[in-house]
């Protein structure tokens, strides 16, 4: 069974894909224009603490002024370990395709 | 399943820096050995930080209809053990407190407890459990690194339950509704983490299995095992 893993990381993904479009769909019937629905859990459970009255009592020290420049980050983030990831497993596969090259 | 700069009172920020400062420092000590004695392992240290980057990097939607985003720390504590999986956290945790406000500097040592300690070494006894009692290597990678992501919010609720017990109700109560955030949302994530993690070993295997020999993630039994059932 040489490829099972990869068949089913494949379905995985599409079941994974299918979900969020139904959910998708579900959560634009029932929310109403102003809400957003996929904010992340962090907010959330940052507005839970807000509620009960609680201040932050230190602001961070640096904010991406805004959304776009945020993913921007995020994004050099996961380009840099993604350049890292495959860099290695390049520099393996070709040794071991050409053991004896210097 | 950062918990935002602030957010949690100074007592519990002092507390789990205190906490976590032992497993980091130890980690420390254990990256300096490893770059000494086993050179030739660090190119897969590289890519076990590097996975940490890239899945933590990555919000995904879940079945809640909010966003979380996976750990990635799971491949780590399997090759390199938790300590060596701490140090590589931190690292990742401080970048994104500081360009992307993203979790932050007073809360980094809960954040660093929950995701780069607490997660990642429960994945490893998972790891080495499942190799002890005979599990199939790929099952054994899949349970670590899913389970690795899912406690990392489990702990993350656990924290803020300590840190804002509900009026009525006390911790028990506030934990239960951090966890239906945080740890509801995580389990489709952490069922693709493990999934692709596990791939992930399967192509580490088959680069390198002679380093994971050495670091005595695999023994030549289990090799010999898997090679067959990838052939």
């Amino acid at each position: 069974m040489k490829y099972t893993l990869e068949v089913i990381t494949v379905l995985a993904v599409i079941v994974f894909a299918a979900l969020f479009i139904l959910q998708n769909a579900q959560l634009h019937r029932t929310l109403s224009p102003e809400e957003e629905a996929w904010g992340g859990t962090d907010d959330k459970a940052s507005q839970i603490i807000e509620s009960s009255g609680y201040e932050p009592w230190f602001t961070p020290v640096w904010e991406p002024p805004s959304g776009e420049i945020e993913s921007l980050l995020f994004s050099v983030q996961a380009a840099g370990g993604a350049l890292v990831i495959g860099y290695f497993f390049g520099y393996y596969r070709g040794k071991a395709t050409h053991p004896k090259s210097p | 399943m950062h918990i935002m700069e602030g957010f949690l009172p100074l007592f519990w920020c002092i507390f789990w820096y205190i906490i976590a400062l032992p497993f980091v420092a130890y980690g420390v000590l254990l990256l300096n050995r490893l770059t000494r004695e086993h050179r030739d392992s660090l190119p897969l240290l590289a890519v076990a930080g590097a996975f940490i980057f890239v899945l933590s990097s990555l919000k995904l939607p879940s079945v809640t209809g909010s966003c979380s985003h996976p750990t990635g720390t799971g491949l780590g504590a399997i090759l390199f053990g938790p300590f060596l999986t701490s140090v590589m956290g931190v690292i990742v945790l401080l970048y994104q407190a500081l360009f992307l406000a993203h979790g932050g500097l007073t809360t980094l040592g809960a954040n660093v407890f929950s995701m780069a300690i607490a997660g990642p070494f429960l994945g490893y006894g998972i790891y080495r459990g499942g190799n002890a009692i005979g599990l199939n290597t790929f099952v054994t990678v899949f349970l670590a690194a899913a389970f690795t992501d899912l406690f990392t919010y489990v702990i993350t609720s656990l924290q803020l339950a300590l840190a804002f017990p509900a009026q009525s109700g006390g911790i028990m109560t506030s934990f239960v509704t951090f966890a239906a955030i945080f740890a509801i949302t995580q389990i489709p994530l952490a069922i693709m983490e493990g999934i692709i993690i596990a791939l992930t070993f399967k192509y580490i295997i088959q680069a390198r299995v002679d380093i994971l020999l050495k670091l005595r993630v695999l023994t030549k039994d289990q090799i010999k095992k898997v090679q067959e059932s990838l052939a």
